[in-house]
């Protein structure tokens, strides 16, 4: 597996990822594009360069954790996973099939190598946190990090989960918002507005960092800050595109669950080339 | 004729304590467990694991959600999370999260719900968990024990701690009388015949193993035969038992202080319904209670013996 700080490089994978999350969902006819592209680079960043994880060693107890609490955008971490080795690039077109190992959602049933099954939303950052008090309590330095949508965060059990972590100071995880701005039904603002949302963090006892969730370079900076910082945990909240890299899919509420037809998947591979 | 044995049934201890101090003396010999709390400890009686394991011990304030989650995630890091509160705030606020986080992906979580059923008394029906069996047997892969006493309690507890996979254990508020002076002979999927009889069968779960005695006791005076059963496995069930006393006694009647209609009562009729059908009566709530006096409660909402002679009476009407 491909392991790099380099820049170019990390870009060019993450080219490639969102050739695969266009092309899985195209195949699948059904799934949440939108939601897996903005959060490529996040993905990326974390298991080609920042986290500690062997895919030749899957259950490695020092390992870092990961987390896809928001469990729609499962097309981005399978393709992730694949492309580490974790699990067969070539399956990735029969996401959402009977018997694929790509669930609609993430499911340990189906991919053992998972930290979690994910889907029902709210819920992936109370998990991180039980990991993350486990590991403590073991001596372990794994770090668990934990992917959160804009509109999921809506959900009470975030914030419980937020105050647990705050008031035991469960540094060894981190929350990441994937700060898109868009859930199904349209604009986060305009279902259920989450501003402000660093002083909601904040207020929780959580230190802020915020950051471009596209610019690889910024991402890395933030895990720095992240893993730095022993007095508080910290939560990076990742201003992202919802589409992004696919223009007619960017900003665009209907490809938060809606898949692209063939045209619309030539078109976005033509951009993605 | 003469019952072969008899049960005094001193007053005991709740099960609510013999499970708080099981845990703590469990917990010495074994690290990997833990707890979490939601504001209820001196209630459930984890107080008792905090004092000796406070960084075991993992309080999160009342938010029952969220507590289900961190349990799982400890499970996730090879830990035994006893997650625990009053059975109706843990099962039906946590039900979501025992469904997704707990039961779906297998974790080794272990629930323990206190101050169940309606002999909490006055805090009344907000706090009244008559639901509860239903709700955790729903869940694939969970198993679920209503112990009657201390040393079932205790019982019960180990194995949940020696057997890899989600429990949900069911604990009162009152204390209970004693019916086993041993912590030997209990198993998953098992059950304690308590009396043997002929021509009925009374099984039940928790306090109601205690009337159930009471009632074969009563009914033996009156020349009726009652075999007794506890079933403290209402998931798996002992479905050997339920078939022996179906086709021995021919006649069966479930007590429980739960809906009538979700609990272990309707899971025994599944099996007889399957493997040996004959009459069956049935003795639980049907509705929220209200505030009283424990005892106060039991009368006037039918938890006692005198319910379960009259279902029995209804049962041998039926039998041919």
């Amino acid at each position: 597996m491909i392991k790099t700080s380099n820049v170019a490089e990390l870009e060019a994978i993450s080219k490639n990822i969102r050739r695969h999350i266009v092309t899985m969902i195209t195949a699948a006819k059904s799934g949440h594009p939108g939601g897996s592209l903005s959060a490529v680079e996040i993905l990326v960043s974390l298991f080609f360069d920042r986290m500690k994880h062997d895919p030749a060693n899957p259950s490695w107890p020092d390992r870092d954790r990961f987390i896809l609490s928001k469990g729609h955008a499962a097309p981005v971490l399978y393709s992730v996973m694949a492309e580490c080795g974790y699990t067969p690039v070539e399956e990735l077109n029969n996401l959402r099939k009977l018997g694929c190992i790509y669930q609609g959602h993430p499911d340990v049933r189906f991919i053992p190598t998972l930290d979690a099954s994910t889907g029902s939303l709210g819920q992936g950052l109370s998990l991180a946190l039980g990991m993350g008090c486990g590991n403590r309590l073991d001596g372990r330095a794994g770090r668990i990090y934990c992917v959160l949508g804009d509109g999921e965060i809506q959900e009470g059990q975030i914030w419980e989960a937020a105050m647990f972590g705050a008031f035991h100071k469960v540094t060894n995880v981190v929350p990441i918002v994937d700060y898109n701005r868009i859930q199904l039904d349209g604009f986060v603002k305009d279902i259920m507005e989450v501003e402000p949302l660093e002083d909601k963090w904040r207020s929780f006892g959580y230190h802020v960092i915020s950051v471009d969730g596209h610019d690889i370079a910024a991402l890395q900076k933030a895990w720095d800050e992240a893993a730095a910082t022993t007095t508080a945990p910290s939560v990076v909240i990742a201003h992202t595109i919802k589409g992004k890299g696919v223009s007619f899919m960017e900003n665009n509420p209907k490809f938060h669950g809606t898949a692209p037809t063939r045209d619309e998947m030539e078109k976005a591979l033509a951009e993605l080339a | 004729m003469a019952l072969s044995t008899t049960y005094e049934l001193k007053p005991g201890m709740a099960t609510r304590e013999a499970f708080g101090r099981a845990l703590a003396e469990l917990a010495k010999s074994n690290s990997r467990i833990v707890v979490c709390d939601a504001d209820l400890s001196k209630s459930t009686m984890t107080h008792f694991f905090a004092a000796e394991f406070p960084e075991r011990f993992f309080s999160v304030g009342i938010a029952e959600a969220n507590m289900v989650g961190i349990g799982a995630g400890l499970a996730a890091e090879g830990k035994i999370p006893f997650v625990s509160s009053f059975s109706v705030f843990v099962v039906n606020k946590g039900f979501e999260q025992l469904r997704t986080v707990v039961a779906y992906p297998n974790l080794n979580v272990k629930v323990v719900g206190t101050h169940s059923g309606i002999s909490i008394g006055e805090d009344g029906p907000s706090q009244m968990s008559i639901e509860d069996l239903s709700l955790a047997c729903s869940l694939p892969g969970f198993t679920v024990l209503s112990p009657a006493d201390e040393k079932s309690m205790r019982a019960c507890i180990a194995l949940a701690v020696d057997t890899v996979g989600p429990f949900f254990v069911r604990a009162g508020r009152p204390k209970m009388p004693v019916i086993y002076d041993s912590e030997d002979g209990f198993k998953v999927g098992g059950s304690r015949q308590l009396l043997d009889g002929r021509d009925v069968t009374l099984m039940a779960h928790g306090l109601m193993v205690s009337e159930s005695i009471r009632a074969a006791e009563a009914l033996d005076a009156e020349g009726i035969s009652a075999r007794v059963v506890d079933m403290y496995s209402v998931k798996p069930l002992d479905r050997e038992a339920i078939v022996r006393a179906a086709a021995e006694t021919g006649a069966i009647v479930v007590s429980e202080e739960h809906l009538v209609d979700a609990g272990l009562g309707v899971r025994v009729a599944q099996v007889v319904s399957e493997e040996h059908p004959c009459p069956m009566a049935f003795v639980g709530l049907t509705d929220y209670a209200e505030s009283g006096t424990p005892d106060e409660l039991l009368d006037k909402y039918g938890m006692r013996a005198s319910s379960v002679i009259a279902a029995a009476k209804r049962a041998l009407a039926r039998k041919k």
